[in-house]
């Protein structure tokens, strides 16, 4: 497009191909739904097909490689009868609920500091953020050597800080140091969203509130309680959202680290899924495993928008 | 002044611990990885020091005798083209949805909203299936084609809220002297919107930089593994690993993100919380 297309004393031409195109780009009606079809066709092949794809195979005996026949819920039913699927549905709940609860507190305590004047400021927020950015399998690498059962340099620091017995727990070969350990470096890996969405959310209370709660004699305990929390809750409800079905669907962080065992201890939903999809090639079962994770998402989703609603009214 | 100087002390103490939470695991990968053989499998040697000199030979194993650089390059290959595709898709979406009505719109709206929290473990199954039928069954184009399936719904999401921040009446008088919508949404919304744009870039190549599962599932054979794939499943053959080189996998494999984390984190700032909250 040239420049001389914005000038202002064009000509107005009414015929012809490209002034109909053009009026035609002009109207809503037709310029929208063009802007979005790649999205939109992207979003129906490789999503909703998938999805719907998802639901047949989770509805079928289907096997890598071989014919599959429709056998109804029987997937659904019969996962319940499996003692591995029974534990792996506990173990999502554990590892969500204790890593969301540690990341909300740690979330909210990091936010607050962060708040506060700080010397280098720049510096912190980024290493406080460094984490988040690293790729999570490549850094939880580095948390496996670090648990690792001769060399594990936890051990070795809790032990000279008196804090361990010698020789020190084996954490990824014990079941509860192993859940223990997954949860620590989900953690890890979540903490920061929550901070610097929370702090985002402290930046944006207006001051006055609080210099108004102190003149009228409220300490920062009081000040916390009354002004800050009530003012958060909006941000720490969405924060919350988010991260429980990107808990929920962890894979990366147990596949590294501890490839759900030792005798199943820390599978998810996500890592059985693939054992049971892949590995075992029996991709039926694995589908209706990913699809226990559908009924968390729709419930996310339900409640961020209801959330969102009522905001906007 | 002196209380408010030792509450600033004591607000960094506090801040400390949370500050080695974050940073220990990166200084003991990256001295594990200069380490010599002797002292990393030393058992009384102190873990957190380098004492017998340091050593590169973990890292030049890493660069010649794995894949190594094959796996970077198709990282940065994967990356790169799923960035492009998903911002320039994710930005016409997000103009439609910030600026135009018209049939199915705000249906349109709550789909990217669903898409956009989708887990990426809930469909790799299916999608592994689909891509198998469009002939990219382990290849690395099957990454190029499947990682804007949550790409485009992040930068759609993320751009709808920057262009609502411009205001409708300047695109408006640009239309009324004379520019088309196009040229209105090229002229005037974009430039306008360019953080917005860098954050989308920024966050699109984190995002596709850093999948794992779908790059573990797609792909098979080394010459078509990411760096995070490659680093994870070649170097651990068996029951013996090769730790140091395996930290210098990962210290390696994490440094373009770096790199651009340090040259823009105030949009990675922005752009999380613009991410989550808006």
């Amino acid at each position: 497009m040239a420049i001389s297309d914005l000038e202002l004393a064009h000509p107005v031409r009414r015929t012809g191909f490209r002034p109909r195109l053009r009026e035609m780009l002009d109207r809503e009606s037709f310029l929208g739904p063009l802007f979005i079809s790649p999205a939109l066709l992207l979003i129906a092949l490789l999503v909703a097909y998938p999805f719907g794809m998802a639901i047949y195979l989770a509805l079928s005996n289907a096997f890598i490689g071989r014919p599959s026949t429709f056998i109804g819920l029987r997937n659904f039913i019969n996962l319940w009868d499996n003692d591995t699927f029974r534990q792996t549905f506990q173990n999502a709940f554990v590892f969500t609920g204790i890593s969301v609860a540690f990341k909300l507190v740690l979330g909210v305590s990091l936010a607050l500091l962060l708040n506060e004047a700080l010397w280098f400021k720049r510096l912190i927020r980024g290493a406080v953020l460094l984490p988040w950015v690293i790729p999570t399998a490549l850094s939880t690498l580095g948390w496996w050597w670090m648990f690792n059962s001769l060399y594990s340099v936890v051990n070795w620091t809790g032990i000279a800080m008196g804090l361990l017995d010698p020789p020190g727990p084996n954490w990824l070969g014990q079941k509860y140091y192993a859940m223990a350990a997954v949860v620590l470096v989900n953690i890890w890996r979540g903490l920061p969203f929550f901070a610097i969405t929370i702090l985002a959310g402290l930046v944006a209370i207006p001051k006055d509130l609080y210099e108004a709660a102190e003149t009228d004699g409220a300490g920062a305990g009081r000040r916390f309680w009354y002004v800050t929390l009530p003012l958060l809750k909006p941000v720490l409800a969405i924060v919350v959202l988010f991260s429980t079905i990107f808990t929920f669907s962890e894979f990366n962080i147990v596949y590294v680290l501890t490839h759900g065992g030792p005798i199943n201890a820390t599978h998810l939903f996500a890592t059985l899924s693939r054992q049971i999809g892949l590995e075992s090639g029996r991709i039926g079962e694995g589908a209706a495993i990913s699809l226990y994770l559908f009924p968390v998402l729709m419930f996310v989703v339900w409640a961020q928008l209801r959330f969102v609603r009522r905001q906007a009214n | 002044m002196r209380r408010t100087l030792g509450r600033k002390i004591l607000i960094h103490a506090l801040l400390l611990p949370f500050l080695v939470f974050a940073l220990f695991p990166f200084y003991h990968m990256a001295i594990t990885s200069l380490k010599q053989d002797r002292e990393l499998y030393d058992r009384k040697a102190v873990p957190l020091l380098i004492r017998q000199g340091p050593t590169l030979e973990h890292y030049t194993k890493l660069l010649w005798d794995t894949a190594f650089l094959t796996w970077t390059k198709n990282s940065l290959v994967v990356t790169g083209l799923a960035t492009s595709v998903s911002v320039v898709i994710g930005t016409f979406a997000a103009y439609a949805l910030a600026r135009m009505r018209f049939f199915g719109v705000s249906s349109f709206g709550t789909g990217i909203f669903v898409t956009y929290l989708v887990p990426t473990s809930l469909l790799f199954l299916p999608l592994a299936q689909v891509v198998n039928w469009l002939g990219l069954g382990d290849s690395k184009w099957a990454l190029v084609v499947t990682y804007p399936t949550f790409l485009v719904p992040f930068c759609t999401w993320l751009l709808m809220g920057y262009f609502r921040t411009v205001p409708k009446e300047v695109e408006e008088c640009a239309m009324v002297d004379g520019a088309t919508r196009i040229q209105a949404l090229f002229r005037i919304v974009l430039p306008i919107a360019i953080p917005g744009l860098v954050c989308a870039i920024l966050f699109a190549f984190t995002l596709s930089w850093n999948e794992f599962i779908y790059a573990l599932t797609f792909t098979s054979s080394s010459d078509q593994f990411t760096a995070s794939v490659g680093v994870t499943s070649e170097l651990i053959r068996g029951d013996i690993y090769y730790w140091g080189s395996l930290m210098a996998g990962a210290v390696l494999g994490s440094v373009p993100i770096v790199i651009i984390y340090v040259f823009f984190l105030d949009y990675y700032v922005s752009g999380l919380t613009a991410g989550a909250v808006k």
